[in-house]
């Protein structure tokens, strides 16, 4: 459980940790548009200038951001793999009939290979410099005009907040029924897979009784609390936008300025 | 000094299963007024957390009437009758809905669409209430059991209720967090003149009670202030300074036959220099 980087907060007090949530949000989002555009070797270097930058104003290390990509990596490598495989043009290297390693194909490899690993890392700062919850506020913010099609923004925020709340429990719970198997004699990862799977379902089955006995227990206070889906309520957690938030958008601005007069220009050519 | 009552049970009954004919709870009439601190106690299956439930609204009564601050209790009041009475339950780790202490406490305020000033004010007054303002910004996981109660309690205070219902709102703590939360909770009696109905087993928190309500298969047994009511059921185990007495009084000291109350009995164990 503690490999998995994306989507964990580290806590901390940089610039980029203190970006309002939806500046951060807009501006990741943006980023992987944005990142179309880059089509020679110089707007790739610029990107990747930027993303260091980025990097290193979060002010967490560059190994937690490595270690981001590792779960994603056979994936990167099996796309980039049939993007040098399957495309032609340049000088050819390999030639396997259909198959061919040609100039362009790796070079375009390469291109996807860094797309890839940036989009990672600039959404894994996202992730990393801001916590769940007011991931989910700033989510809420942007969703907020899809409401007038009915779709319940509101709700469906305090359900993720709710979720997000009882993620730790949940992973205590699990550790319990494990030790209270343990206990019982239960050999957790061993035996075959049928074997090992079987002995899951004596953890599964507790953990899902309490979660129902829990969401339960919430309901009632919810409801003695006055929650009521259907009517307005109004915000304790206030999203503050201010002067680095634009200025971050502006960066992103201009960074598409940037592209644009880098990218090398296709037509006429 | 005049008391208001601000609740009014009147012939209330209740069964989960319809088909059945025996009640949860048959015919409980009881009251409780503004400042007081009420306790129901009895066996398990003896109705009591059915008592709290309906007393808030989550569950209907099939007859009789709850008046909460004069207003009846039914399916279109209960949203403004919550105003004024709310509720602890046993298991802190879930009545614990936002990500942080404060935003825990501002989930009710929320819940009236109240304008965020206020809100902060209403939150910071509440957390100060419970003795909580300095981890504000603390999430579930970083607090104890008794500290999850004390930010329930502070959700509930925030909405500037008139009655507190515990339904055994102690018994997942430690005894020192357990005795903390009752010191809050009559400081809150005392200061903000709260009205509070704990339902418990706990004969010692009973005891702290102006009145104790003893419930049994789902009729009030008897009711009256903790001397009445452990001399008159002598099966009922009393709270500790009543079985010391007890025990005394079997060994022949010289003790005054009558309920003592922890400070009279501490009081008369100094005078009595009492010899082994």
């Amino acid at each position: 459980m503690n490999k998995l980087i994306l989507g964990r907060y580290f806590p901390g007090d940089s610039w980029i940790h203190r970006l309002d949530p939806r500046a951060k949000l807009v501006a990741a989002i943006y980023f992987i548009f944005v990142l179309f555009l880059a089509n020679n070797w110089q707007t790739y270097v610029f990107l990747w200038l930027f993303t260091t930058a980025v990097i290193l104003l979060s002010n967490i290390s560059i190994r937690t951001y490595l270690r981001g990509v590792r779960p994603l990596i056979w994936l990167i490598l099996f796309t980039v793999f049939l993007q040098v495989l399957f495309t032609a043009g340049g000088e050819i290297y390999v030639d396997l009939g259909p198959i061919t390693i040609s100039k362009f194909g790796l070079i375009n490899g390469f291109y996807i290979f860094c797309r890839f690993i940036m989009i990672i890392f600039i959404s894994t700062v996202v992730t990393l410099t801001t916590k769940p919850i007011d991931l989910t506020d700033g989510m809420n913010a942007l969703l907020r005009p899809l409401r007038k099609l009915k779709v319940p923004v509101d709700e469906l925020s305090l359900m993720l907040s709710i979720s997000l709340r009882f993620i730790p429990n949940l992973l205590d719970e699990t550790q319990k029924v494990m030790d209270a198997q343990r206990a019982r004699g239960t050999e957790f990862g061993e035996g075959s897979l049928v074997k090992q799977m079987k002995t899951l379902v004596p953890i599964f089955l507790p953990l899902f009784v309490s979660s129902l006995n829990r969401a339960e227990d919430m309901a009632n206070v919810m409801e003695v609390r006055g929650y009521q889906s259907d009517v307005k309520r109004s915000t304790f957690r206030q999203l503050s936008w201010q002067q680095k938030d634009t200025i971050s958008l502006l960066v992103m601005a201009m960074l598409t300025v940037a592209l644009l007069v880098l990218r090398s220009n296709g037509f006429g050519h | 000094m005049m008391s208001t009552t601000v609740v009014e049970v009147e012939n209330l009954s209740f069964r989960y299963d319809k088909r059945l004919k025996e009640n949860i709870l048959s015919n409980i009439s009881m009251t409780v007024d503004q400042g007081e601190w009420l306790a129901v106690i009895g066996p398990n299956g003896s109705g009591k957390s059915t008592l709290a439930q309906l007393l808030v609204g989550l569950i209907e009564a099939d007859s009789g009437k709850i008046r909460i601050k004069n207003t009846v209790m039914d399916d279109t009041s209960k949203w403004k009758v919550r105003r004024h009475i709310g509720i602890v339950f046993q298991n802190p780790e879930n009545q614990f809905i936002g990500t942080t202490v404060q935003d825990d406490v501002a989930f009710s305020l929320e819940n009236l669409n109240m304008p965020y000033d206020e809100m902060k004010f209403r939150v910071d007054q509440a957390l100060d209430l419970v003795g909580m303002s300095s981890l504000r910004h603390h999430d579930p996981s970083q607090l104890s059991g008794g500290q999850k109660q004390r930010v329930a309690i502070a959700g509930i205070l925030a909405l500037k209720p008139s009655i507190l219902v515990l339904d055994e709102a102690l018994v997942m703590l430690d005894p020192k967090s357990r005795r903390e939360l009752l010191t809050v909770l009559q400081n809150l009696k005392r200061k903000e003149n709260i009205s509070i109905l704990s339902i418990t087993h706990d004969m010692n928190e009973a005891a702290l009670a102006d009145r104790i309500i003893l419930l049994e298969s789902g009729k009030v047994k008897n009711c009256g202030t903790s001397e009445q009511l452990f001399v008159a059921e002598p099966d009922l185990e009393p709270p500790f300074p009543e079985l010391l007495r007890r025990e005394l009084l079997k060994r022949n000291r010289n003790i005054p036959n009558e309920y003592m109350t922890e400070e009279e009995m501490v009081n008369w164990l100094c005078k009595s220099r009492l010899t082994v």
